[in-house]
């Protein structure tokens, strides 16, 4: 075998005067880094299979471990840079093509950073939220054009299905299988005690989670794994995954090595068969065609459930929402180039797609201008951090956010970006049962709810700032927002100011 | 019970669908699709055409078309019966689970695409004229059948089937001679084995229309199978 020519990207640094060979590094890892040297009586560390997921580092007893950037460092220059150099080096060694997880890393532009938000100061008070109520609840679906009454006078009440939501969050779809049972549950059951939704992802409904359909969002994408009349129907609503911020324009691939147990029983699909969504729906050539999904799944159910399209942010993606906006659907969930992912080829990941921050922004005007905007819903996802991102994506025109990577951070993910390898060791994106015991679901419910209750009191605190004490006042509300470090295209585009202005 | 479909649109017809007993007839169908899509307890027959995604979500009992039938008939249905007294359209059969659709003419392109099976769900087409192109195309399961009793002279199936295939059995009638199989599927000639497994269905679609099951079963036949049911495991390395 040929020389490899990649050094180790992290460094196992042990004090060794705090070891005390207890041995749960050791146990903790799943990829094997850690090992004890009977002769030696010392723990050994292989350092080629770390990810710096911190796991051996939360759990250290005598905190005797920290992984640091190993700064040997290949000779780089602003063209060639380490990472580069060292992708050329794997596919030279391999023939594959690069397979990396979560989010797009590469240093592009954050608009959100870029954005400020405004505060009353003497003309228009600011209101007190622990004092005042805040209204942060929102409904989605179709509105009404106008307001009909029947020939008594009274109010003619047949709106199309909503969704009601206590705050403008939700959790994003994340499929049984790229995440363990643990962390489904965990999603389910915040989602329930905050009143807000979570999804599914398309890899089916396991029947333990049927209990908490009324918060739950069952996805149908080109596999169309797990789906059937009974699982459309266990939701309160139904979304058609057309395309996904991490990897926009190529389908899905949960590997055969993950299809066991459960997740091949929730899929449908035997043990060991890779599981393959295709990159199109094969019956969708045209918004006629999606059109016809969408009437599909209504018809299934009876009309009875609202039917969301989620698309990735890309170059035209506001043609492209004002197409689905007149196919029938109900809500359109747009998923920005910094959106997280079980697993995608590096190249599309990182350089495919748009800002979520610009294609809202740019869908919201668009709809507007074409008197359609109360025809659906927008959802805005692909990388939301905080309660300000949620309050600036509400201001751009966003009815509510998906959040993925942030929901599993709560879970204990720790960026490692090593999901595909199935062997993630806080016990979410991996099937194997010793680590997906490590999650506790009880606990990982808890932390949900808290980091959500949390980013509800920062949205209040923020409208409140404001001088808006009801979420619907915000949407759209551009005046709220000012821009700082942008060209005047991104401000146009973005349709807010420049701060000073 | 009979519903006249004149006038009706899709939602109109299934509500009426929904409403009437468990054996319906329609008359008069003029292209409204959804069909008994997510119904499961109906035998339904339909006279005249009807519309795209017959069908779909389908969680069993039967449906029988006396004419032709469009685009997606079937689409993702889980069990039950469909039998199609004439030809059908495109991606007939798009991801089905279980059931069973028997089409007496052709198919339109992309029959069969995505179907798949699991455990006791074991969808089964049967085409009884040619199907089009990208025929089984990612097939993960099932059996398709392709008869090729048409007599227009094409050939049983278009280019490209199988493409991406993984799991399942397509068996087509005659030594499928000039049909261009993607490398990564096995065609071999059909076993005592393949023949006792399709038999089931051939009789029961020479039943459905009137063909001599002795003449049909006495032929040879191609089965093909995909060489893995892991396609891309080689294709990647971790980064």
């Amino acid at each position: 075998m040929a020389i490899s020519y990649i050094f180790p990207e992290f460094e196992v640094v042990r004090n060794f005067d705090r070891c005390i060979t207890c041995r749960v590094c050791e146990r903790q890892c799943s990829n094997g880094v850690h090992s004890y040297d009977e002769d030696g009586k010392v723990m050994l560390a292989d350092e080629s299979k770390c990810v710096d997921c911190q796991r051996c580092v939360a759990l250290c007893p005598t905190r005797a471990l920290k992984i640091v950037k190993n700064d040997c460092t290949f000779r780089e220059d602003a063209n060639w840079s380490g990472a580069t150099i060292k992708e050329i080096y794997k596919q030279a060694e391999s023939g594959g093509v690069l397979l990396s997880s979560m989010g797009n890393p590469q240093p592009l532009p954050v608009y959100w950073d870029r954005i400020l938000i405004n505060a009353s100061q003497v003309t228009n008070p600011s209101i007190d939220p622990l004092r005042e109520p805040m209204e942060t609840k929102v409904f989605l679906g179709k509105k009404a054009d106008d307001i009909r009454r029947g020939p008594d006078g009274e109010l003619i009440c047949d709106l199309p299905p909503q969704l009601e939501l206590s705050m403008p969050v939700m959790f994003s779809a994340m499929s049984f299988g790229s995440i363990s049972y643990n962390a489904h549950e965990s999603l389910a059951r915040a989602a329930t005690e905050l009143g807000i939704l979570y999804n599914t992802g398309e890899g089916g409904l396991h029947e333990d989670f049927y209990r908490f359909g009324k918060n739950t969002i069952v996805q149908v994408a080109s596999g169309r794994f797990g789906v059937h009349e009974a699982y459309l129907n266990a939701g309160a609503a139904i979304e058609i995954k057309m395309g996904q911020g991490a990897k926009p324009g190529i389908g899905g691939h949960l590997p055969g090595k993950k299809i066991v147990g459960e997740v091949s029983r929730t899929r449908m699909i035997p043990e060991g068969t890779d599981a393959i969504s295709p990159a199109p729906h094969h019956d969708i050539y045209s918004i006629e065609d999606l059109r016809q999904l969408v009437y599909s799944l209504k018809e299934a159910t009876q009309h009875k459930k609202p039917v969301i399209v989620k698309v990735a942010a890309v170059h035209n993606i506001a043609a492209i929402a004002s197409g689905i906006a007149r196919s029938g659907a109900d809500i359109i969930a747009i998923d920005g180039f910094r959106g997280g992912t079980g697993a995608a080829p590096t190249r599309i990941r990182d350089n495919v797609g748009i800002p979520i921050e610009l294609a809202l922004a740019a869908v919201d005007q668009r709809l507007r201008d074409e008197g359609i905007r109360n025809n659906v819903s927008l959802v805005a996802g692909g990388s939301i951090r905080s309660a300000s991102d949620v309050v600036k994506a509400v201001a751009l025109g966003a009815d509510t956010c998906y959040i993925g990577t942030a929901a599993l951070m709560a879970l204990g993910c720790h960026l490692c970006r090593s999901c595909h390898t199935g062997k993630c060791n806080w016990g979410i994106a991996t099937q194997r049962l010793e680590l997906v015991r490590r999650l506790n679901p009880d606990i990982g419910t808890r932390r949900l709810v808290n980091l959500l209750t949390a980013w509800k009191h920062e949205i209040a605190e923020m409208m409140g700032g404001m001088g808006i004490n009801s979420i619907e006042a915000l949407r759209g509300n551009r005046l709220m927002l000012r821009g700082v470090n942008m060209t005047e295209k991104e401000l146009e585009i973005l349709g807010i100011s420049h701060a000073g202005e | 019970m009979t519903i006249n479909a004149k006038n009706l649109d899709f939602t109109a017809l299934n509500e009426e669908l929904r409403s009437a007993g468990p054996i319906c007839r329609i008359e008069g169908c003029l292209g409204q699709r959804f069909i008994a899509a997510g119904m499961k307890d109906k035998s339904i027959e339909i006279y005249g055409v009807p519309g795209n995604a017959l069908g779909a979500y389908l969680g069993g009992g039967g449906i029988v078309v006396y004419g032709n039938a469009q685009d997606a008939v079937g689409d993702t249905m889980n069990a039950g019966l469909i039998v199609i007294h004439g030809h059908a359209g495109d991606a007939a059969g798009y991801a089905m689970r279980g059931g069973e659709i028997y089409i007496k003419g052709n198919a339109g392109y992309r029959a069969g695409i995505h179907m798949k099976e699991y455990r006791e769900k074991k969808p089964v087409m049967v085409i009884g004229g040619r199907a089009s192109s990208f025929l089984g195309e990612y097939q993960a399961g099932g059996i398709i059948i392709v008869l090729g009793l048409h007599d227009d002279g094409k050939p049983v199936v278009g280019n490209f089937p199988c493409t991406g295939m993984h799991g399942g059995k397509m068996v087509l009638r005659g030594e499928a001679l000039g049909v261009d199989f993607p490398s990564h599927t096995k065609q071999r000639r059909a076993t005592d084995a393949d023949m006792s497994e399709i038999t089931p269905y051939i009789e029961r679609f020479c039943g459905l229309f009137g063909y001599d099951t002795a003449g049909l079963l006495g032929d040879t036949y191609t089965v093909v199978t995909p060489d893995s049911n892991n396609p891309y495991k080689q294709m990647y390395v971790e980064n």
